[in-house]
């Protein structure tokens, strides 16, 4: 486990490479105390995000290495064409952190929801995206993004680590558990849910494989393209917009490399999600552990061939279905 | 700046025009613009501006983020009049084999940053400006906007942000030509009084012709303006500056003259006849 904060890290990371700058757009939650230890290389241009983003690139320019610290949302949306133009074209080291994105924005509304983020920053060409599955994750893998040379964008996510963590290498998924019966890919904090989902599972006979695609680009293709090989069923659990994301970067994967699966996308499916507390939210939208696995219980049920694998005895078979 | 001094902005920017009006055909370029900046860009380069073909990646250099991208033939024009390439390139233009298009960018020696996007280049501008005064130094970053380009929010951003970071190491420099692509300014978005907005946004403003390298020395010899304030100098200018028979109309914005049209304009740039123009008057881009 990490003992350090994200805060500490950016002050270590500032204090040790004179490179690197903080940059926020009045999102001082997690930032609060930076400022007496990194002085006025933490620049706040108030609540400006394309000036914010624009500014990143004239530093970046001058060889710095901006971490620009804001909300996810208005990040990528309000700056987006700033982060494409300015930041992308030249393929500066600027390393966008988006705060609250996906459900972790919980009773904000839809204006507060970063559920497209994916999708636009991995539709800008030199962009790295990241979506660390909890805080000792983003942790250990901050370092390795900011001395990337490249343009990054990472879902920030400061919750609690539900598990010890493989060394983060950018390119690299990490698999948490084992098993050909279904795989499911996630990102971020729904790792959490999916490890959840697994040990439900689990108990019904059913080996999963869990991988956290804590670097979603550049992709870890060969750990998906065996997991698709490998497993009865694959699963995308994301939250995000069904379009764009991580099962878009499944059926691209799948139609480059030839390969066919039964998939089942967790998703936002072309719609907002229901505004409430964090765990409100999951229940309401069917993205707990065992709402999880009771989604991919009926998938297999509804797969013939792979009825004789379910128990119908088990009390979350017949709980759910 | 004495008499020859003079003399030789004059003869520069006179060749720099010549330079804009051949890129006007086979393919066009943004003329009136190109025109309206060419004698600040010209005066910048060659009086103001610390920098020189031979030290473009210098740390210690001025830079000048030219944020209105499509009057990229003011600069182009310039570059190759003072050698930051070779004048031939510009023969280039619109083909693939290099990168001479209606918009700058940085395959090209000199060219700080690509623009094309209205509204960017300020808050780049503010970045390289914050990173010089991180570092303590004494280089300036030289911004110049166009006039419609203040239709953009962004600029209003960066202008509250430049302002409240004290960055007065930025010159921001107004193509105040009273056009945007289509019509005058103030029939579309009225924008005066500009000094005013920008002094209530904490700039030292002035506001000079844009055509008298006399009126700029006396504003550019001495930045900043105020001492931890950005500097905002409008410069009024007209449309097509160079060429009666283009000057301050609406129509023409974007042209693509016949190879005949752009001789009839080199001469009239130097005072002989009237150019007849036959081909059309607005191509919308």
């Amino acid at each position: 486990m990490h003992t350090m904060t994200y805060e500490e890290l950016l002050r270590e990371m500032t204090t040790e490479n004179e490179r690197v700058v903080i940059m926020t757009a009045e999102n001082r939650a997690a930032i609060r105390n930076l400022p007496p230890h990194v002085g006025d290389r933490l620049i706040d241009v108030g609540i400006s995000e394309m000036t914010m983003v624009g500014a990143s690139a004239g530093l970046a320019l001058r060889g710095r290495i901006p971490i620009v610290h804001a909300l996810a949302t208005f990040l990528t949306l309000r700056a987006f064409e700033f982060i494409r133009t300015d930041v992308g074209i030249p393929g500066l080291p600027v390393k966008l952190i988006g705060a609250v994105p996906g459900f972790l924005s919980d009773g904000n509304g839809p204006t507060h929801q970063a559920v497209e983020d994916i999708a636009l920053m991995r539709g800008i060409p030199p962009m790295q995206v990241f979506a660390p599955a909890d805080n000792d994750d983003m942790l250990e893998a901050l370092p390795r993004i900011v001395a990337s040379p490249f343009p990054a964008y990472v879902r920030f996510n400061a919750l609690p680590a539900v598990t010890a963590h493989a060394p983060f290498a950018i390119g690299k998924a990490e698999t948490l558990t084992d098993g050909n019966d279904v795989a499911i890919l996630t990102y971020g904090f729904l790792l959490r849910e999916a490890l959840a989902a697994e040990t439900l599972l689990n108990a019904e006979g059913l080996a999963c494989r869990v991988i956290n695609l804590r670097s979603l680009k550049p992709i870890d293709e060969e750990t998906i393209a065996a997991a698709v090989r490998d497993c009865s069923l694959v699963v995308t659990l994301e939250d995000h917009f069904l379009t764009g994301g991580l099962t878009t970067i499944l059926a691209e994967l799948m139609m480059q490399q030839q390969l066919t699966a039964d998939v089942l996308p967790i998703a936002l499916k072309h719609r907002w999600f229901t505004p409430a507390t964090l765990d409100r939210v999951l229940e309401h939208e069917g993205f707990t552990g065992s709402a999880i696995a009771v989604r991919i219980l009926r998938a297999l049920e509804g797969d013939r061939d792979k009825k004789p694998m379910l128990n119908h005895t088990s009390s979350l078979f017949k709980t759910y279905l | 700046m004495n008499a020859s001094e003079k003399q030789e902005l004059l003869q520069t920017a006179m060749r720099v025009r010549e330079h804009i009006i051949r890129l006007a055909t086979d393919g066009g370029c943004f003329i009136g613009a190109s025109l309206s900046c060419a004698d600040l860009i010209v005066y910048l380069y060659r009086r103001i501006l610390n920098i020189a073909p031979d030290r473009v990646d210098d740390p210690d250099r001025d830079y000048f983020l030219l944020s209105k991208g499509h009057d990229v033939p003011a600069v182009y024009g310039t570059f190759a009049e003072l050698g930051y390439i070779d004048g031939a390139r510009l023969g280039n233009h619109l083909r693939t084999n290099d990168s001479i298009y209606w918009h700058p960018n940085r395959n090209i020696p000199g060219v700080e940053f690509h623009s094309g996007s209205l509204g960017h280049l300020l808050s780049v501008g503010i970045g390289v400006a914050l990173d010089i005064k991180l570092r303590k130094a004494a280089n300036r970053v030289f911004v110049m906007l166009g006039d419609g380009e203040l239709n953009e929010g962004s600029i209003w951003e960066g202008c509250l942000v430049a302002g409240a970071h004290k960055l007065d190491n930025l010159v921001v420099v107004v193509d105040r030509n009273g056009f945007q692509a289509n019509m005058r300014t103030e029939e579309l978005i009225p924008l005066e009084p500009l000094e005013e907005k920008f002094a209530s946004f904490g700039w030292a403003v002035r506001r000079i012709d844009g055509h008298s390298f006399d009126a700029m020395d006396e504003v550019f010899s001495d930045l900043p303006l105020e001492k931890r304030r950005p500097s905002m100098i409008i410069a009024d200018t007209v449309r097509g500056k160079g060429l009666p028979s283009i000057e301050a109309r609406a129509d023409r914005w974007f042209v693509n003259f016949t190879a005949e049209e752009v001789d009839m304009l080199l001469d009239e740039l130097h005072g002989i006849g009237n150019a007849a123009l036959t081909s059309d008057t607005l191509h919308v881009r």
